[in-house]
């Protein structure tokens, strides 16, 4: 099945996906948004790319191997939950820096901990999407 | 507004338990599917549909302005939502892959089937594996 | 101290997905995160021991808010369980899976399937549970179906449906026990529901959860799907499974139904007891009937599900105690049972008692092995069983309910009868003339299947024994879950 307007439009949807994606994932822990709807937008983009021009292309265009991006997801979620153990408190406690960075707002853990989300979620999905579209 | 959704959960719920004794497997996930989301909705009529703010204290107060919305039975049908997603993903992969093995999503189709493999021994745990 | 073992597992998950074509590497992390795992469960027995009930809030979130993680006696003596299991089965997998299984993962979904359990025995919040539950059962989903295998595939859809429905179910009651209550907190829905009158919706709610927790434990009328799908997967994905998934569903009703639920709400004791005598019989008549080793080995796992639940019928210190005990060695000694079935069927290719025989001439110590656990799991004194049914009948005879107790012995009687036919079957008689000829086992892959079989029968002996100091730890667990105000103030801080 290919479509030239799909293939087309795709082109442009990408990048726009990725960048609204990366919007959603940073306003996340202050307002609507966040890991989890962040990473269903970037697996939705790829999912178009995937349809419209094949499994293989899909998978060349994510450049990593969907698994690495689950491990690496929960490999951050685990460390932000860690943090807070070096200072003395309990597991996965939130950690705020007092600076309010630019476009983020205050950062702190749990931004950390959707950003692990954020990887996982994408790469779940992804991972799901290919096994699927295999011929 | 809650009888309403009482209606809409009843009906989701039979059509989900429907679903599920058809013999097609694909019908099957659906019907769970249904059976998820009927939980969900169920969950979110219990924590009492009120039109409330949400419940952000103000700065100078200890308790927030009355009426609040409960944001936990939110949170929890997130949970389950989320829960949910992963593992009907997981389902549809595994039917996909029965549907390659067995050539159909007849239930009844695999289970006779199999039955004339049992009946033919298990000589499969010997082999497949070397050193 | 209380996040080390989801903390374990889940790092070595996340470690042997990094390093997901390097077999070695996630082999040598699987076992030793299986043997910290059980390092760590000591160390929390040795410190509930000496402290009583300790908690831990995820996130510095106070109680009845944020979730809590427990440990009692019983958590933690389960998790020391979790912890050898998992270290005899991730070693017996050494030499029992094949290489295409591993690289679809095998090991860090073993690793996930021990961090659900882990979490199941640890958390203090019902919905947390749900989520344990889940996380439980998709490693579980992967784990039967890898491979691939066509009857694998069928055991798995049974597998996925009946888990699927239960989840539903169990949504739902936590759902409306968060309508009713207004907390999910299981030592502050223990308070809540005191003062509340147990009519209208509190026992339809308990009589939901009791339903799903039994789907998943596999008690009657809902464990059609355990003899249907636990005879496909390898036998090291069943020993888990056996050992741990469906005490998972144990433990959360015997936590369930001391702790939030009075047994009262569900008119709970002849129903308890009926379900526990009719799980018992059913299934041990349908292992009777069984000529295949390993689906007898499921029905069989069924029938002493029922003993299990029996400790909760009846509702004592000295039940609850047999049962915890029975739950330990029933651990053990039904591990050992299909780790060896395991072996045979490498040896010989084939688990149906038929085509099998003569294997006591050429392996006595695999017969032993296989005689050891199955004359426990049957009850025979001096070995563990024995120990556990006595506490269950003694506690069943004090109570009143003799039914309750001739079915007990009944099914004894029948489990005797069939292992030890099995046993004759497999072992003693003379081998067909149509049986395979024996494959060769290199040595130290005769080690590697043979150890934790060894362990674990050793282990069960032993525990036969020498059952003193087991079974007082058993008693003050099931004294601590009955009294649970100690349970309740760990977790809130105050008794209100």
């Amino acid at each position: 099945m290919h479509s030239v307007i799909l293939a087309t439009a795709i082109r442009l949807l990408l990048p726009l996906m990725l960048l609204f994606s990366l919007f959603l994932l940073l306003r996340g822990h202050n307002e609507p948004g966040g890991g989890f709807v962040g990473g269903l937008v970037v697996a939705a983009a790829f999912a178009l790319y995937t349809l419209a021009h094949g499994e293989k292309e899909g998978r060349r265009m994510l450049r990593v191997d969907p698994l690495r991006l689950v491990a690496s997801g929960l490999l951050v979620a685990l460390v932000s939950g860690l943090l807070p153990l070096l200072v003395g408190l309990p597991f996965l406690t939130a950690l705020w820096s007092s600076v309010p960075a630019p476009v983020i707002g205050h950062a702190g853990t749990p931004l950390l901990f959707d950003l692990g989300v954020y990887l996982l979620v994408a790469g779940m999905s992804l991972l799901i999407i290919f096994t699927l579209m295999e011929e | 507004m809650e009888p309403v959704l009482a209606v809409v959960i009843g009906g989701l719920y039979a059509a989900g338990m429907y679903l599920m004794v058809r013999r097609s497997i694909v019908k099957m996930i659906f019907g769970l599917a249904l059976l998820g989301n009927a939980a969900n909705l169920l969950i979110f009529t219990v924590g009492r549909l009120t039109r409330g703010r949400p419940p952000h204290i103000p700065l100078d107060a200890t308790l927030p302005s009355l009426p609040v919305a409960d944001p936990v039975p939110q949170a929890l049908i997130l949970t389950a939502i989320v829960i949910g997603f992963g593992v009907q993903a997981f389902a549809l992969v595994l039917i996909k892959r029965v549907y390659q093995t067995v050539g159909s999503d007849d239930q009844d189709v695999m289970v006779t089937e199999n039955q004339g493999l049992a009946t033919r021994g298990t000589g499969r745990e010997g082999q497949g594996d070397e050193v | 101290m209380l996040f080390l073992p989801l903390l374990i597992p889940l790092a070595t998950a996340i470690a042997g997905l990094l390093a997901w074509n390097r077999r070695k590497l996630q082999r040598l992390l699987g076992v030793c995160s299986s043997a910290a795992l059980l390092i760590v469960g000591l160390m929390l027995l040795a410190t509930v021991q000496q402290q009583g009930v300790i908690s831990a809030q995820a996130g510095n979130w106070p109680a009845p808010f944020g979730i809590t993680l427990v440990a009692d006696l019983l958590s933690s003596l389960l998790i020391v369980a979790t912890g050898l299991m998992g270290l005899c089965v991730t070693v017996y997998s050494l030499a029992d899976t094949d290489t295409r299984q591993e690289s679809l993962g095998y090991h860090p979904l073993l690793q996930v399937l021990l961090l659900g359990i882990c979490g199941s025995f640890l958390t203090g919040d019902l919905f947390n549970l749900y989520v344990w539950f889940e996380v439980m059962l998709i490693a579980s989903f992967v784990l039967l179906a890898l491979g691939g295998q066509r009857e694998q595939m069928e055991g798995a859809i049974k597998y996925v449906a009946l888990n699927l429905i239960a989840s539903a179910l169990l949504l739902a009651g936590i759902g409306l026990l968060y309508g009713v209550t207004g907390t999910l907190n299981m030592a502050h829905l223990a308070i809540r529901l005191q003062s509340m009158p147990h009519t209208g919706t509190i026992p339809v709610i308990a009589a939901l959860l009791f339903c799903a927790f039994s789907i998943k434990a596999a008690v009657f009328p809902f464990y059609f799907w355990l003899p249907a799908s636990y005879h496909t997967p390898p036998i090291a994905v069943i020993t888990i499974f056996s050992a741990l998934l469906s005490k998972v569903g144990i433990y959360v009703l015997i936590r369930v139904f001391t702790l939030i639920f009075p047994q009262e709400t569900l008119a709970g004791q002849p129903l308890i007891l009926a379900a526990a005598g009719l799980t018992m019989l059913l299934g041990a008549l349908g292992a009777v009937a069984q000529p295949e080793l390993r689906r007898m080995l499921a029905f069989c796992v069924v029938s002493q599900i029922g003993y299990l639940l029996m400790g909760l019928g009846l509702f004592t210190a000295l039940a609850l105690s047999g049962s915890i005990f029975f739950m330990l060695h029933i651990m053990a000694a039904k591990s050992a049972l299909f780790l060896t079935t395991g072996v045979v069927a490498r040896l010989t290719g084939s688990s149906s008692l038929a085509e099998l025989g003569g294997l006591y001439r050429r392996y006595p110590l695999l017969a032993a092995l296989f005689l050891v656990p199955a004359l426990s799991v049957a009850g025979i004194p001096p070995l563990s069983g024995f120990w556990g049914k006595l506490a269950l009948i003694q506690a069943g005879l004090q109570s009143g309910q003799y039914l309750m107790v001739a079915v007990a012995l009944g099914v004894s009687v029948l489990t005797l009868y069939y292992l030890t036919n099995a046993w004759i079957h497999i072992y003693w008689k003379p081998a067909p003339e149509t049986a395979a000829k024996l494959q060769y086992l290199p040595p130290h892959r005769r080690h590697q299947l043979l150890a934790p079989t060894l362990l674990l029968a050793l282990f069960s002996l032993v525990l036969g024994l020498l059952p003193e100091p087991l079974f007082r730890l058993c008693h003050s667990a099931a004294e601590q879950i009955l009294n649970p105000s100690s349970y309740i103030t760990a977790v809130l801080g105050t008794l209100p």
